[in-house]
């Protein structure tokens, strides 16, 4: 039986899910051996969160509410990890980043 | 043994270089439609691989944001889902190129019409992924220029002019190009021989060649009498450049005693590592538009930031002016800048920043948060009303507002002005709400000439030595002397050793220059005296 887990997170920096958040992101996902993914609506489609071209396709601006979902092994860490990337802002700081 | 023949160009970069002639190679090798699908795949894959490895090995020797951009591009080749889309079409019969193509022009195409202007502008890098991948597939690869050549080209992109090493000298003959490019300012500033728009004349591979980008010409095949003149030319603008680098920390000071204050023109912040700031009386420019487009997409509010702090760093203390976006005319930036059959006289420069406040007001925001580590002070391109900068000081202070709220520490800077449309130079009492002015010989020269600054047909009209533009330039000198706004010129102008005497004369005691030019400039400023006819 494998684990299932799903969250959701605000993207709140200033240029949403481009292209070195994106990279970021995808590195992240591929270091569990879970399937992760998500998508910007409960309707889905659920996009690969492994997948840098589908990630970037999903042209996520600032402000879009992103569901993630998990199935397998660590997958519960594997939505943690992402969900607290996108709350850094990716660690790009930015936008209404924070003082220094 | 060829006759000698000389080609005219226009120079967009001074100096000397003698070597042999180096012709790009453009077309490469078509390629063979391969004999099964399985056959196209492979091939598909492999050039992958390739385009892949070469994006890998170059990452290497680049750091920053030029390192991430790579990166990206890395990523997006590695993920298999362009090729296994490619490979359903090969599998339906297509070539491997047409697949691949079809694929990225697909999403080209969607990156394009994506409302984001961020997510819009990297579609540039999708197009050089595409691209990568087709060279790899027809075995063409974008050989490097060998060391000491004259390098003749239709135009050089500014990486590739960025990855060759130029200490072994030199230089760069160009079909087209344009003397207001970025690799022109690059080639300026590095001290590159260069002159663009010599046309499709017939040229030899491998041909003896004199590049003389002082008058804009390659002689190819020279007899020997003009060997012999071209290297006494070389020598003495060698040794003049030597005697003037002697001289170059101490200030300017004209002979009857005047000073001259020579500030600096940065084009890109790693200009700062080739000059003393010990030389220099500041940065009167620095160009935000390296920031903007090519690969690198729209910059966010840190990457701006660490830019603009680099070079107050480097400054310590002295003013640093930079100039905020000026894109459009002959500076398109993917996904900003806006297509127009007239760009110059189009929305460009503050017009466009105007336009788009929501990418002006990520600039705005790195300015403001720059501004308490230096002397930092903030000039507006293409100002041609004095309504902009009204609007432009309400952007700047509704920022520093939300900056204040958020408790992030910011300062107002100086906001100063180009004077390059007609209308400020003049009547430039009306634009006394500004702090400063900076005059734009290239811009103002073209709009008062009407002689478009990118048209090599145009040359001879494009002087900002022609009466008309002096008579402005003084105007605005004697305008900032009366109304105590200070008053400099960082067009080309000012980097031309023949024009310091005639912007003097016109009362302007304020220079920016290219950073290779400091030292002569200020070795020219030591010559002049007023009421001297030379």
């Amino acid at each position: 039986m494998t684990a299932k887990a799903v969250s959701e997170v605000i993207i709140t920096n200033e240029v949403g899910l481009h292209a070195r958040p994106s990279v970021k992101f995808t590195k992240l996902a591929k270091t569990f051996p879970c399937t992760v993914e998500f998508a910007t609506s409960e309707d889905g489609p659920w996009i690969d969160a492994k997948s840098i071209v589908k990630v970037m396709g999903a042209k996520a601006p600032k402000g879009t509410r992103l569901l993630l979902r998990a199935q397998g092994e660590q997958s519960t860490t594997a939505v943690a990890a992402l969900i607290a990337l996108v709350e850094r802002g990716f660690d790009e700081g930015g936008g209404h980043g924070e003082p220094q | 043994m060829a006759s000698p023949s000389r080609i005219s160009g226009q120079s967009a970069s001074a100096g000397f270089a003698h070597g042999p002639v180096h012709l790009a190679r453009r077309q490469g090798r078509a390629y063979i439609a391969k004999a099964t699908p399985e056959h196209e795949l492979h091939a598909l894959n492999e050039a992958v691989e390739t385009a892949a490895s070469s994006i890998a090995a170059a990452m290497g020797q680049l750091a920053g944001d030029a390192a991430d951009i790579l990166e990206f591009q890395l990523a997006m080749l590695e993920d298999g889902s362009f090729t296994a889309a490619a490979a359903e079409l090969i599998a339906s019969g297509a070539t491997a190129p047409a697949a691949w193509k079809t694929v990225l022009e697909a999403e080209i195409a969607s990156y394009r019409a994506s409302g984001d202007a961020y997510f819009n502008a990297r579609s540039a890098d999708l197009a050089d992924i595409c691209d990568t991948v087709l060279q790899a597939l027809s075995g063409e690869s974008a050989e490097s220029i060998p060391p000491g050549v004259i390098h003749v080209d239709e135009d050089v992109a500014p990486s590739r002019f960025l990855s060759h090493d130029w200490s072994k000298g030199g230089g760069l003959a160009l079909r087209s190009g344009s003397v207001t490019s970025h690799v022109a300012m690059l080639a300026r500033a590095r001290g590159v021989p260069m002159i663009v728009g010599i046309g499709d004349a017939e040229i030899d591979e491998a041909a003896n060649a004199l590049l003389d980008a002082q008058s804009g010409e390659l002689l190819l095949s020279p007899d020997p009498a003009q060997i012999d003149d071209f290297n006494t030319r070389r020598t003495a603008s060698r040794a003049h450049q030597r005697d003037a680098d002697a001289l170059a920390s101490h200030p300017a000071v004209t002979r009857n005693g005047e000073s001259v204050q020579v500030l600096v023109n940065i084009a890109d912040p790693s200009d700062v590592e080739r000059i003393s700031i010990d030389h220099v009386d500041g940065v009167g420019l620095m160009r935000t538009e390296f920031l903007f487009g090519g690969a690198r997409g729209l910059p966010d509010e840190e990457t701006q930031l660490a830019a603009y702090r680099k070079v107050l760093d480097w400054a310590d203390g002295k003013p640093v002016t930079i100039r905020t976006i000026d894109a459009g005319g002959d500076k398109p930036v993917e996904g900003y800048t806006i297509a127009e059959d007239n760009s110059f006289l189009g929305v460009r420069g503050i017009r466009l920043s105007l336009a788009k406040p929501e990418i002006f007001r990520v600039q705005i925001r790195a300015l403001l948060r720059a501004a308490p580590h230096g002397a930092l002070k903030v000039m507006l391109p293409m100002v041609s009303v004095p309504g902009e900068i009204d609007a432009v000081r309400a952007m700047f202070a509704a920022e520093a507002a939300d900056l204040a709220q958020a408790g992030i520490i910011h300062r107002m800077p100086e906001l100063g002005i180009m004077v390059e449309v007609p209308s400020v130079a003049i009547t430039p009492a009306r634009f006394a709400a500004a702090s400063f002015f900076s005059i734009g010989s290239n811009d103002l020269t073209q709009y008062v000439l009407a002689a478009s600054r990118d048209n090599p047909r145009l040359g001879a009209l494009g002087s900002a030595a022609d009466p008309a533009v002096l008579s402005l330039i003084g105007t605005v000198a004697s305008y900032g002397l009366a109304s105590g706004i200070e008053t400099s010129l960082c067009g080309d102008a000012a980097s031309d050793p023949d024009m310091i005497g005639l912007l003097l004369d016109a009362g302007l005691r304020r220079l920016s220059v290219a950073p290779a030019r400091v030292s002569v400039i200020k070795a020219a400023v030591r010559l002049w005296a007023p009421g001297e006819i030379e």
